[in-house]
């Protein structure tokens, strides 16, 4: 298992990660996920003891990066940079990071068929496209057969068979009992493959919850309605007490519905319903909600504590859970003026 | 310190297999050779018009050796782009990720260059040797006159030195660009112009390059003040700075 410990990492001026602290659960995709510049790759690179910690600490099962055996058997990691030598074949590429964590040189050919390249294994990296280097980096990832992977930003540039793939493949890991922490700048794109979210906006931890629970507070279901007898059902509904809102397009939306007991009282009233189909608010725009906060309180107001207004930023995971319930959802607990969202380059 | 051998070979798999490392040391060969012979039957064609006090001094193996001048510069592309390379493509993290131990990464590379540019630099010195012996006519030397064949290895030794300071230039700037305009104005320019200039040259004499000539000579050089082994271990210590600065650089920084 990941722990990250009060991680913090400035690049100068740069607060890049501030005391970022959360666990990475076993076995399933835990999305990490926050706007361009929130600190994820910077994140991916402490876990990898690539870059030093400012402060604080990671452990990977209880162990410093540094201090894990051929390290490529505990975790493979695709960073986001294309890390090849363009003159370098597929072949060779897999080959030397084989052989520095004595990875017998059959593995090679065997990861080439599992990313698809086995065709261009002798061919120079650097001719690849976009999806065949992101397929290269996943095989050096799989090489050797580790327990926990890592995946920044993957499907960045890919075409759409792409996409689809590497969806699959993080789903196919996870359920071979593998531990996948991936991230992302899009929501929509964990909504598909994440069991598991942490956020991050401006390098501080913004929620660790699963996806479900994501969900369940932050997308507000409501039900649409389309009938040929509008008026009959509007008057049912209000006499049971549940309100609606009318559609552009005709039809009405159930706010809160739950579908079983709009279709029980249209039968009840012998009305009859040409749709009743339950609707979810955009995940994205939760996740927008959520992060473009952070960013202006973190660029707007150094000192938020001073002036009692900016509420103070969760300090782990428990706390930050615990304050989303209590205040009925993260877009109640982070919800100020209208975020101006940093823009994403 | 991780598992060295292991390293070792992986470190050896990637400077065999790019294109580069067999382009620069062909050239260090062909052009330390090329040159050494030119420049030894030009030699040979002006002694007549050589000056006695050039004719004194005159130091056959060295001459042959000219061409290391020039050749040097490929070693040098050789070795800064053994590190240069994993920098500017990114594949630096990907290597620190498979070998978090950085120090085992510093030591196979430099195993490395050493075990591959010094059977190159042997073969090298000894071709250009025999080579320029023999176009340097009556005035050339055979290899078991006095000193000559400690002058050949040092050359060899040399040309092995350079590289190795290159790789640990190479580790301390990262950048291949850097290290090269870095390393080929030093060698090519700057330390042979310094080491002419009055009261610059008492510094200029314990330049990598000059205290490396120091070793590839037979007949000593009177405006240096030390000798071929003095030269070796200068030569040494230059490697060892550069190697350590390197380390010092690597550990510490983000990758
Ligand atoms: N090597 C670096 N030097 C200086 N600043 C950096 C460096 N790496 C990242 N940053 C800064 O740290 C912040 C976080 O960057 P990054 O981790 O790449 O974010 P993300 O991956 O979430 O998009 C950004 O403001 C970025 O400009
Ligand atoms: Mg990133």
């Amino acid at each position: 298992m990941i722990e990250v410990h009060q991680l913090t990492k400035r690049y100068g001026s740069t607060l890049a990660v501030d005391g970022l602290s959360f666990q990475v659960p076993r076995g399933v995709v835990t999305g990490f996920l926050g706007p361009n510049g929130a600190g994820k790759s910077t994140t991916m690179r402490m876990m990898l003891d690539l870059d030093r910690p400012t402060s604080g600490s990671v452990t990977i099962d209880g162990r410093a990066y540094h201090q894990l055996h051929q390290p490529l058997k505990h975790i493979g990691a695709l960073l986001e940079a294309k890390a090849v030598h363009p003159g370098r074949t597929a072949y060779n590429h897999l080959l030397w990071l084989a052989r520095s964590n004595r990875i017998p040189a059959g593995r090679v050919d065997e990861v080439l068929g599992l990313v698809g390249l086995r065709e261009v294994a002798k061919r120079k990296s650097g001719g690849f496209s976009l999806g065949m280097g992101q397929r290269l980096g996943i095989a050096a990832a799989l090489l050797g057969d580790p327990k926990i992977l890592m995946f920044d930003e993957p499907v960045n540039g890919l075409d759409p068979e792409g996409i689809l793939w590497v969806r699959n493949l993080m789903k196919s890991l996870a359920q071979e009992g593998r531990t996948v922490f991936v991230s992302s700048h899009l929501m929509s794109e964990m909504a598909l493959t994440a069991d598991h979210l942490v956020v991050i906006g401006q390098g501080r931890l913004l929620a660790n919850l699963s996806m479900n629970d994501f969900i369940d507070q932050n997308s507000h279901g409501f039900v649409r309605v389309r009938t040929p007898q509008p008026e009959a059902l509007l008057d049912a509904l209000a006499m049971a007490r549940i309100s609606t809102r009318p559609l552009a397009e005709g039809g009405f939306e159930v706010i809160d519905g739950n579908p079983a007991q709009i279709g029980d009282l249209a039968r009840d009233h012998g009305i009859s319903l040409h749709e009743l189909s339950p609707q979810r608010a955009s995940l994205e725009e939760a996740f927008m909600q959520m992060t473009a906060d952070s960013v202006e309180y973190r660029t707007g107001d150094i000192h938020p504590s001073a002036d009692g207004t900016a509420p103070p930023p969760p300090e782990d995971a428990g706390v930050a859970r615990t304050g989303a319930a209590d205040s009925g959802g993260w877009g109640a607990q982070w919800n100020r003026t209208s975020g101006k969202r940093r823009k994403e380059s | 310190m991780g598992d060295f051998s292991a390293v070792l070979f992986s470190e050896w798999t990637k400077v065999r297999t790019v294109r580069s490392t067999w382009i620069t040391l062909l050239v260090a060969f062909v052009v330390t050779v090329g040159l050494g012979a030119v420049i030894s039957a030009v030699t040979n064609s002006q002694w007549n018009s050589m000056s006695d006090r050039d004719r004194l001094t005159f130091d056959a193996t060295s001459t042959s050796f000219s061409g290391i001048y020039l050749g040097q510069l490929a070693v040098i592309v050789f070795a800064v782009l053994v590190v240069g390379n994993e920098y500017s493509s990114g594949m630096i993290r990907a290597t620190l990720a498979a070998v978090p131990q950085r120090i085992t990464l510093l030591l196979a590379k430099t195993v490395v260059v050493l075990v591959l540019v010094l059977p190159v630099a042997l073969v090298t010195c000894f071709v250009t040797f025999f080579l320029g012996q023999a176009l340097l006519g009556d005035h050339g030397t055979s290899i078991g006159s006095t000193h000559v064949l400690r002058a050949v290895v040092g050359a060899a030794l040399y040309m092995t030195f350079i590289a190795l300071l290159s790789l640990g230039v190479g580790f301390m700037l990262r950048k291949p660009v850097l290290s090269l305009g870095l390393l080929m104005p030093f060698f090519f320019l700057i330390s042979p112009i310094l080491s002419n200039v009055p009261k610059v040259k008492t510094v200029a004499h314990y330049f990598p390059d000059i205290a490396g000539t120091q070793m590839a000579r037979v007949v000593g050089d009177n405006s240096v003040p030390y000798g071929p082994t003095a030269g070796l271990f200068i030569c040494l210590a230059w490697v060892a700075a550069c190697l350590v600065g390197g380390y010092a650089l690597l550990k510490r920084r983000d990758a």
